[in-house]
C-alpha cells in the first residue's frame, strides 16, 4: 500500500483529479477555474438519474399512501438510484471529474465512490425493508398511515443524503443534512412507543443542536472565503475554496471548524456527542438503524472530510487532522468499552458504529496516502456490515420476540440462515480475517505503528475489549438450545448475503480499478 | 484609542455612522432579550419575548441592507419577519393554548445560577469573535460577538430547561442567532442557502408539533425528564 508519492499523483491524474493547483493564482483563477471540465450532457442526465429517483419516488409514496405495492415501489426507486449512480460511477471512471448547474453539484473519485455505496445499501435496505415491515404490519406494530410514512420518508431521506454527497456548495450540504436529520427523526419515531418518542427527541435535539454549531462554522468559512472570491464569485462552492484554500484566513478557518467538526461530528456519532446514537439505533424500525450505521454516518463524515481538507490546505500544518485524531480516538475507547455493558441487541451494534466510526476518523486523522485509504475502505466494509448485521438482528428480534440479549438463544437451530448470517456478520465486525473490516483495520494499525506510536497501545486494548464483549455477546445468541420462535418471518437472505460476499471479497482481493479510486480520493484528501 | 474591540458602543463612535450605531443598539437588544428568555419562566411570555427577538434580527437586517445597498437582504429580512415574528410564534401559541401549558416553566437549575453562566458565556463568546471581528470589513463587525453570545445563550436554555416547549424557543433562537451572525460577519449568506434554512426550520417546526401531541398523548405532560423516567421504569 506504500505507493510512492509520485505513483499516487500519477494514479490520480488517470482518474482525473485536479492536480493541486499554485496557490498564488488562487484569487484571479477563482472566476475561470480551469480545474473541473464543463458540464457534459451526459453525466448531467446521470446525475439526475441519481437525485430523482428518490425525490419522484418519496413524493409518490406519500401521495398514494399505503398499497399492496408501496414497498414494489420503494424497491424500484432505489433500483433507479442504484443504476443511475452506477452508470454516473463508470461515467466518472472513463472521463474524469464534472460539475453541473452552475457548479452547484460536481462528481469527484471521492463522493462518487459514496454514492455508489450509499445508493447500494439504500437498495439493499429497500429489499430487506419489504419482508420486515410486512412482519411488522401483520403483528399489528405498525398500521397503514405509519408504513406511507415510512416509505416516503426512506426515500426523502435517501434523496437528502444523495443531495447531501453530489453538492458543491458547503450551503446546500448543511441544509440537507438537516433535512436527512428532519426525515430519520421521523422514521425513529416510527413505532410511537415511549421509548420511541424518547430516543426521536434526544437525536432531534442533540442533533439539532450540533447541526446549528455546524451552520455557524459554515458562515465563518463563508466569511473566511468572502473576503477572497467576493460575494458573488461562489465563496461556498467546495472546489473554488480548495483553489484558494491558502490564501483563506487561517486564525477565521480553524476556529470555523471546531464549530464544524463539533457539528458535523455530532451526526457522525463521535464520543462524547454520541449519546442520541444507540437510542435512535435501537428504538428506530431496523431498516432504518442499518442505514443510520450504514450511510448517515458516512454522510457526517464526509462533511468533516471535505472540510478538513481545506482547512489544512489553509493552515499548512495538521491541526484538523490533530483534532479529528484525538475524536476518533475517545470515541473507539468509549465505544469499545461501552460494548460490554449492552443488554439489547440494537445498541450493542449501535456503540459498535461509535467505535467504528472513531476508527475511521482517527485514520482520516492520520492523513496521507495509505491511512486515508484505509480510512475509505473501512468507510465501505463498515457499512457493508453493519446493515447486513442490522438486516440479521432485524428478523432475529423478530423470529424471538425481543430485543434483549439475555431473551436471544440458539439462533442457529431456530434459523440457520439468521443465526449464521448474525455470526459472520459479528466476526466480520469485530474484525476476523478474512473479511474487510480486519484488512482496513490492519492497514490503520501498521500506519499508525509508523506515524503515531503513542496511539497504537490504545487501539489494540480498544479493539480487543471490543472483540472479547462482541464475541462472548453473539456467542450466547446464536449456540445453544433455541428459543420458542413466533411463526411468519421469511427472512430477506439476498442482502444479508449479498452485504457479507462483499465484505468477504474485498478481504481477499481488491479489484485494481476500486483500489485506484480510493487512492484518487485518497490523494485528494491529502 | 485602546479600547478592546469587543466594547461596540465606546470604541470608534465619532466615526461610526449611525446606521452603525443602530445596528449596535438592536444587537444590545438582542442580547438582552436572549438573557431575559433565559430568566423567564411563563411559556406564553417566553414565546413572546422569542417574536420580539425575531422582530429586532428583522430591523437589524433591514437597516444595514437599507445602509449598503445588499439588495438580498431585504429578502432575508421579509424572510425572517414572516417566519420568525408571524409563523412560528402564532403555530407555538396555538400549540401551547391546544394543550393548556400555560404553568410557570421548571427549570433544572435556579435562575440566578442560570444566569451567572451566561455572564460566562458572553465573556467567552467576546473573546471567540475578537479574532474573527479584526478581520471583519462590514459595519457590523462589532455585532459578531453578540450573535455568538446569542447562540451560546440559547443553548444554555436549551440544556436547563426540562419542558420541550421552552427547549424548542431555544432551538429556533439558536437560529436568530446564526442569522445575526450571518448578517454581520458577512452580509448574509446567499439566498439559496437562507431560504434552505428557513424551509428546514419550519419542516423541524412542524415536526415539533407533531411530537408534541404524541408525547401529550403518552405521558399526558410535556416534561422531558418525566419521559425519561418512564422509559426506565419499562
Amino acid at each position: 500500500m506504500n505507493a510512492s508519492p509520485d505513483a499516487i499523483e500519477t494514479l490520480a491524474r488517470q482518474v482525473g483529479a485536479a492536480p493541486p493547483l499554485d496557490a498564488q493564482l488562487g484569487a484571479q483563477l477563482s472566476s475561470q477555474l480551469g480545474t473541473f471540465p464543463a458540464a457534459d450532457p451526459a453525466a448531467l442526465w446521470l446525475l439526475a438519474a441519481v437525485l430523482l429517483p428518490p425525490f419522484v419516488g418519496g413524493a409518490l409514496l406519500g401521495l398514494i399512501g399505503h398499497r399492496r405495492y408501496a414497498a414494489e415501489i420503494n424497491i424500484a426507486a432505489s433500483l433507479a438510484t442504484l443504476l443511475g449512480a452506477g452508470a454516473l460511477t463508470l461515467h466518472v471512471i472513463n472521463t474524469g471529474p464534472a460539475s453541473f448547474f452552475g457548479e452547484q453539484f460536481f462528481v469527484d473519485p471521492l463522493n462518487v465512490f459514496l454514492i455508489a455505496l450509499t445508493a447500494f445499501v439504500g437498495f439493499t435496505t429497500s429489499l430487506f425493508s419489504r419482508p420486515y415491515l410486512r412482519a411488522e404490519v401483520a403483528r399489528g406494530k405498525l398500521d397503514g398511515g405509519r408504513m406511507r410514512l415510512y416509505h416516503s420518508m426512506f426515500q426523502l431521506f435517501m434523496g437528502a443524503m444523495l443531495t447531501a454527497l453530489s453538492t458543491n456548495n458547503l450551503g446546500i450540504l448543511w441544509v440537507s443534512m438537516e433535512a436527512a436529520t428532519l426525515a430519520t427523526v421521523l422514521l425513529v419515531a416510527l413505532y410511537r412507543t415511549p421509548a420511541s418518542l424518547e430516543a426521536a427527541w434526544k437525536y432531534f435535539i442533540l442533533c439539532g443542536v450540533g447541526i446549528a454549531q455546524a451552520l455557524f462554522g459554515v458562515i465563518l468559512l463563508y466569511f473566511a472565503a468572502e473576503r477572497v472570491l467576493g460575494a458573488e464569485g461562489g465563496a461556498l462552492l467546495w472546489t473554488h475554496l480548495n483553489a484558494i484554500k491558502s490564501d483563506l484566513e487561517p486564525t477565521v478557518l480553524s476556529l470555523a471548524f471546531i464549530f464544524l467538526l463539533v457539528g458535523y461530528g455530532t451526526k457522525c456519532g463521535f464520543a462524547p456527542l454520541h449519546n442520541w446514537l444507540p437510542d435512535a439505533h435501537a428504538e428506530g424500525p431496523t431498516p432504518v438503524s442499518a442505514v443510520l450505521s450504514g450511510l448517515l454516518l458516512n454522510v457526517a463524515l464526509y462533511a468533516v472530510l471535505r472540510c478538513k481538507t481545506l482547512v489544512d490546505g489553509a493552515l499548512e500544518t495538521h491541526f484538523a487532522g490533530n483534532l479529528m485524531m484525538g475524536f476518533g480516538l475517545f470515541s473507539v475507547v468509549v465505544g469499545a468499552f461501552s460494548l460490554a455493558r449492552q443488554k439489547d441487541i440494537k445498541r450493542l451494534f449501535g456503540y459498535s458504529s461509535i467505535e467504528h466510526m472513531g476508527l475511521i476518523g482517527f485514520a482520516f486523522g492520520m492523513g496521507g496516502p495509505a491511512a486515508s485509504f484505509a480510512g475509505l475502505l473501512h468507510m465501505t466494509v463498515h457499512s457493508l456490515t453493519k446493515s447486513a448485521i442490522f438486516f440479521a438482528v432485524g428478523h432475529a428480534v423478530q423470529k424471538v420476540g425481543s430485543a434483549a440479549i439475555d431473551d436471544i438463544r440458539g439462533l442457529l437451530r431456530a434459523s440457520p440462515m439468521i443465526g449464521w448470517s448474525l455470526a459472520l456478520g459479528a466476526l466480520a465486525i469485530l474484525g476476523m480475517p478474512p473479511f474487510g473490516v480486519f484488512a482496513s483495520e490492519f492497514l490503520i494499525l501498521t500506519t499508525a505503528i509508523q506515524e503515531h506510536q503513542w496511539a497504537v497501545p490504545i487501539l489494540l486494548v480498544s479493539l480487543g475489549v471490543a472483540f472479547a464483549a462482541g464475541l462472548g455477546k453473539v456467542q450466547g445468541m446464536v449456540f445453544g438450545d433455541a428459543v420458542p420462535v413466533l411463526p411468519g418471518v421469511r427472512p430477506a437472505t439476498l442482502p444479508v448475503l449479498l452485504h457479507l460476499a462483499l465484505a468477504l471479497l474485498l478481504g481477499l482481493w481488491i479489484p485494481p480499478e476500486l483500489a485506484d479510486w480510493y487512492r484518487a480520493a485518497a490523494h485528494l484528501l491529502g | 484609542m485602546n479600547l478592546p474591540a469587543w466594547l461596540p458602543a465606546l470604541h470608534d463612535l465619532p466615526g461610526l455612522p449611525l446606521a452603525g450605531q443602530l445596528i449596535n443598539l438592536c444587537a444590545a437588544i438582542m442580547l438582552l432579550l436572549a438573557f431575559a428568555m433565559l430568566a423567564q419562566r411563563r411559556i406564553v411570555t417566553l414565546i413572546n419575548l422569542f417574536a420580539l427577538q425575531g422582530a429586532v434580527l428583522c430591523l437589524s437586517t433591514a437597516i444595514v441592507a437599507l445602509s449598503t445597498g445588499q439588495s438580498h437582504l431585504w429578502g432575508s429580512a421579509l424572510l425572517t419577519l414572516l417566519l420568525k415574528v408571524i409563523l412560528l410564534p402564532w403555530i407555538l401559541h396555538r400549540l401551547v393554548h391546544k394543550l393548556s401549558v400555560k404553568w410557570d416553566v421548571e427549570t433544572l437549575f435556579n435562575i440566578p445560577t442560570t444566569m451567572l453562566v451566561g455572564i460566562g458565556l458572553v465573556i467567552i463568546a467576546f473573546n471567540v469573535a475578537q479574532p474573527i471581528s479584526e478581520f471583519a470589513g462590514t459595519i457590523t463587525r462589532s455585532t459578531i460577538g453578540i450573535a455568538l453570545a446569542c447562540v451560546m445563550l440559547a443553548f444554555l436554555m436549551m440544556i436547563t430547561r426540562s419542558k420541550a416547549v421552552p427547549q424548542v424557543v431555544g432551538f429556533m433562537s439558536m437560529e436568530n442567532g446564526l442569522f445575526f451572525a450571518a448578517t454581520s460577519a458577512t452580509y448574509g449568506m446567499p439566498m439559496v442557502i437562507e431560504l434552505g434554512v428557513a424551509l428546514d426550520v419550519l419542516v423541524g417546526m412542524v415536526i415539533f408539533g407533531v411530537f408534541f401531541f404524541q408525547i401529550r398523548e403518552k405521558f399526558d405532560s410535556l416534561d422531558i425528564r418525566h419521559l425519561e423516567e418512564k422509559t426506565k421504569q419499562e
